[in-house]
């Protein structure tokens, strides 16, 4: 049951958490995360590094697209930009990797804004289809650029870190939650002043925000911005953790897994894109548990992974959208307003 | 001369290759008239009619004459059940929503016949007839040239059909305004179905011709990509814009990939549609809606 | 047909025009809304009073005419500017931002006024912090109170009744420190309690905010009862202005309301109008 919420002050009513019960979970998962890489192999610390790259970029897309309402397709290309960046720094110019990090986001969002300006004059789908054609050229761009490395792609040294090389998910889960966590600490954040409130109202009724007194282009830009800063940090740490890119790392059907993402975990929710990304992260790696049990009784079944996997993706969107649009996020809501009033009412 | 000659040939290629786009931008154009979805699932619904045609005309051993209107045939109830299972239980949900429903069905679609027939590209039985076509000097490889002659019929046939039908004319009456063709008593759901069905009967039928000329494999739809530029070049509601814009983007991709070279031409495709939509952002026939406040 | 204007004039339209394609929306409008007054604009459907506000808010760009507000040309200005000067306004069918709370809601008013970057935003330190609870705790004391909404300031817009979503678009209005307030049918749809509330609030915002209100308004009750001075709009023209007595019995206004069995007669005067 829900007690204990009586406010004294406007901060304590302000704040993120409000509920004791709210924080000593939160800090109960804190734990977890840290003692999980002691506990976990290398494969589950591998999947966690992963899901923790897909948890960063999909909060970026959905402060674009589930907070702003400006549907993109260019989230994987974003990413690009950004792995493309982090590497090419290691390899010619040697900089640490907090600041190539850094450098990364700065220089996605600065593409991610160039790219939404179309959203100056279109707007829904012809938005999304033209960040499709972003994605295009940005593509094009990786593969035939010689400081690109062309279709071969850049190979580069591992991040560097006290002059310990971080090559290991043990090592690395040390860089990229840590830096997730605080992604998403920004991203709710945002969203608790008047830059989130900017980008709800231009969801919204973008035209009524304006005349109350948020100019559009530049928010929409700063959106674009933002979000892609997000994209490009997580495709740092992408190019940190798997230490190859290439032009064949960021299709565009990557682009649409980040957008099922937050279909599937509740666009326009802080908890929704934590969950999603998780959710879809995971979902390949389970059904490849579910049909390697399957293996013995039929020799096909490894064979006819790849296609259920993509009809299973394919399934999740359309059934999310139909059955459950508010996502994951609404279903953990729904758990928590139980228990709102549980016992008293069940 | 012989450069002449060879830009000849390019352009010829080029606007028998734009007249597949065309057609399949007819189908898209049509759905979106009808029920006002992006039907990014057009490219895999193209991929399925190749496919249908295969399974009728080397699984079954059936003649082709039988198995290209038994693939168009299924492409079309394929249509109406999507229409009717996906489509209508996202009535009056966000158009964004939509889109990506038909998203999800794509992947579906790749996904399943991935699982039927493998990842490996296929080639169709040959069932065009191969005696070089000649235009003056210029060769034009003979499928393309049926491939025009065809899709340049079904088009005709569908102008027709929309201006003169009765259901044509529901169905633009239903783009029109859907509520008050629903109130002058247009059966606007079967509209839907109509649109959805017919649609998808063209892109299946379009999809076999696009086969024949480059063989079917699960990657096709990508096909659907080039597409969508071809309306949004055209205007989304403009069966006149998907003619042009199909055109103009055949030729655009041969030239390209002519001149520049075969990773050119996805750029110079993409490229034009970036340059219509800072020009004329709602394409170049296609309805500018007025907001209001 | 003219009364002296209790005040200098906040906010001065001079011979608006609007086209719409060929349909003239507005012709040659010119109006004055005296600082601490209340203004309302009738006129019968399509008489063009929300293009008016929409000009003024500058949704809309006149093919002619000046928009003056305290002495200032604001035609050049893009909405979000005019916001910032104190031009606030609500809708005809309620813009409230359905994804938000009614406090969000009521502190997107304050949007223009604050000075919060995407840095201080991420972090929430410093400026951010200050700013948002300083911000809270002027909506609560001065807005929630004054409007009697605290009951709902936790609940999504969408859920709320049509009458409670006005008075929270009024909320939002006065977040944007207004120092003219252009309220569009703002008791439209409303029953005789619920109205009886609205037109005490507008009054109250009146007399102890020292807003100018600019009204568009079709409950003539209310109209007849809060307003100062009354501007009649017909065919994009101004037909008719004074104290609200004064209009009542105007002829012109009449007829344009009732409908004049002599349609020559009411274009005759117009136009005679026009030329003077």
């Amino acid at each position: 049951m829900r007690i204990a919420t009586l406010k004294t002050s406007y901060a304590g009513d302000e704040a993120l958490f409000d509920t004791k019960l709210q924080r000593s979970l939160l800090a109960l998962f804190g734990l977890v995360l840290a003692v999980f890489p002691f506990v976990a192999g290398p494969y589950w610390l591998f999947m966690a590094c992963l899901v923790a790259i897909n948890v960063a970029s999909a909060t970026g897309l959905n402060i674009l697209t589930g907070y702003t309402g400006l549907v993109s397709l260019g989230q994987a290309a974003f990413m690009g930009v950004g792995a493309y960046t982090v590497a090419i720094l290691e390899l010619r110019v040697g900089t640490p990797f907090p600041v190539n990090l850094l450098a990364a986001g700065a220089t996605t969002a600065l593409v991610g804004a160039v790219v939404g300006l179309p959203s100056l004059r279109v707007k829904g789908l012809y938005l999304a289809i033209a960040t499709i054609g972003a994605s295009v050229i940005l593509h094009f761009v990786f593969a035939n650029w010689s400081l690109t490395g062309e279709a071969r792609g850049l190979s580069m040294p591992p991040a560097r870190l006290f002059g310990n090389d971080l090559d290991q998910p043990f090592e690395l889960y040390w860089v990229i939650v840590p830096i997730t966590a605080a992604m998403i600490l920004g991203a709710a954040n945002l969203f608790r002043t008047r830059i989130g409130r900017a980008f709800i109202a231009i969801r919204d009724r973008d035209i009524s925000a304006e005349v109350l007194g948020i100019p559009l282009l530049r928010y929409k830009l700063t959106s674009f911005a933002i979000s892609s800063f997000y994209a490009g940090v997580a495709g740092g740490l992408w190019a940190y953790f798997f230490r190859v890119v290439t032009p064949e790392s960021f299709p565009l059907i990557n682009s649409i897994f980040y957008l099922a993402a937050i279909i599937v975990g509740g666009m326009g929710t802080i908890l929704g894109g934590i969950l999603g990304a998780a959710f879809m992260t995971m979902v390949p790696e389970v059904l490849k548990l579910v049909v390697g049990w399957f293996s013995p009784y039929f020799p096909d079944a490894l064979a006819a992974l790849a296609p259920i996997r993509t009809i299973v993706f394919g399934a999740l969107i359309v059934g999310f959208l139909i059955f459950e649009p508010q996502g994951l996020a609404e279903i953990w809501a729904r758990v928590r307003r139980f228990f709102h009033l549980w016992p008293f009412k069940t | 001369m012989t450069d002449w000659l060879f830009l000849a040939e390019v352009c010829l290629a080029g606007i028998g290759a734009g007249a597949l786009y065309a057609l399949t931008g007819v189908a898209f154009v049509l759905i979106y008239k009808a029920t006002r979805v992006v039907n990014l699932a057009i490219g895999e619904i193209l991929m399925l009619g190749g496919y249908a045609f295969l399974g009728f005309a080397a699984g079954w051993g059936l003649p082709a004459w039988a198995a290209l209107p038994l693939a168009v045939l299924c492409g079309g109830l394929f249509g109406a059940v999507v229409e009717r299972t996906l489509i209508r239980p996202m009535l009056g949900e966000s158009p964004i929503s939509v889109f990506m429903v038909t998203v999800g069905l794509g992947s579906m679609l790749v996904g399943a016949v991935e699982l039927g027939w493998g990842a490996d590209p296929l080639r169709l039985p040959e069932f065009v007839p191969n005696r070089p076509v000649f235009i003056g000097e210029a060769y034009l490889a003979p499928k393309v040239a049926y491939g025009f002659v065809a899709a340049s019929l079904v088009i005709a046939a569908f102008v027709l059909a929309f201006r003169f039908s009765r259901s044509g004319v529901a169905l633009r009456a239903t783009a029109g305004d859907q509520g008050a063709a629903y109130s002058v008593g247009i059966d606007v759901p079967r509209v839907f179905s109509l649109a959805w069905t017919a649609a998808c009967a063209t892109a299946a039928g379009a999809g076999v011709l696009v086969g024949s000329i480059g063989g079917i494999s699960p990657t096709m739809g990508v096909f659907g990509l080039s597409v969508l530029v071809v309306v949004i070049v055209g205007g989304l509601d403009s069966i006149m814009g998907a003619l042009v814009g199909g055109l103009l983007v055949g030729l655009i991709e041969a030239l390209a990939g002519a001149f520049l070279g075969g990773e050119y031409k996805l750029l110079a495709t993409f490229g034009l549609l970036i340059l219509i939509l800072m020009l004329r952002p709602y394409g170049l026939f296609g309805t500018h809606e007025i907001e209001r406040l | 047909m003219t009364s002296e204007l209790p005040g200098s004039p906040v906010l001065k339209v001079e011979g608006v025009s609007l086209a719409f394609g060929g349909v003239r929306a507005l012709s040659k409008v010119s109006l004055e809304a005296a600082e601490g007054t209340i203004t309302a604009i009738i006129g019968p459907n399509g008489a063009g009073k929300t293009s008016l506000f929409n000009a003024i808010s500058g949704f809309y760009r006149p093919a002619e005419g000046r928009i003056l507000f305290e002495g200032r040309d604001i035609s050049r200005l893009r909405p979000p500017a005019r916001a910032k000067l104190g031009l606030a306004r609500t809708f005809q069918n309620i813009a409230l931002f359905r994804g938000m709370t009614v406090l969000d809601n009521i502190k997107l008013g304050r949007h223009a006024h604050l000075r919060t970057n995407v840095l201080d935003a991420l972090f929430y330190w410093g400026r951010a912090q200050r700013e948002e609870l300083a911000l809270r705790q002027e909506i609560e004391e001065r807005i929630i109170d004054f409007l009697e909404i605290q009951h709902i300031r936790r609940a999504p817009v969408g859920a709320l009744p049509y009458g409670l979503q006005k008075r929270v678009e009024l909320a939002r209005a006065l977040a944007m420190r207004p120092k003219i307030l252009m309220l569009d049918e703002p008791v439209a749809g409303m029953n005789r309690e619920e109205t009886e509330d609205m037109a005490r609030f507008i009054l109250d915002v009146k007399e102890e905010w020292g807003v100018t209100i600019l009204m568009v308004e079709h409950d003539m009750g209310m109209v007849m009862d809060i307003s100062d001075h009354v501007i009649v709009l017909n065919f994009g023209q101004v037909i008719a202005q004074g104290r609200p007595a004064e209009v009542q019995r105007d002829p012109a206004v009449v007829s344009a309301y009732l409908g004049s069995g002599d349609v020559g007669e009411l274009s005759r005067r117009l136009h005679a109008r026009q030329a003077a």
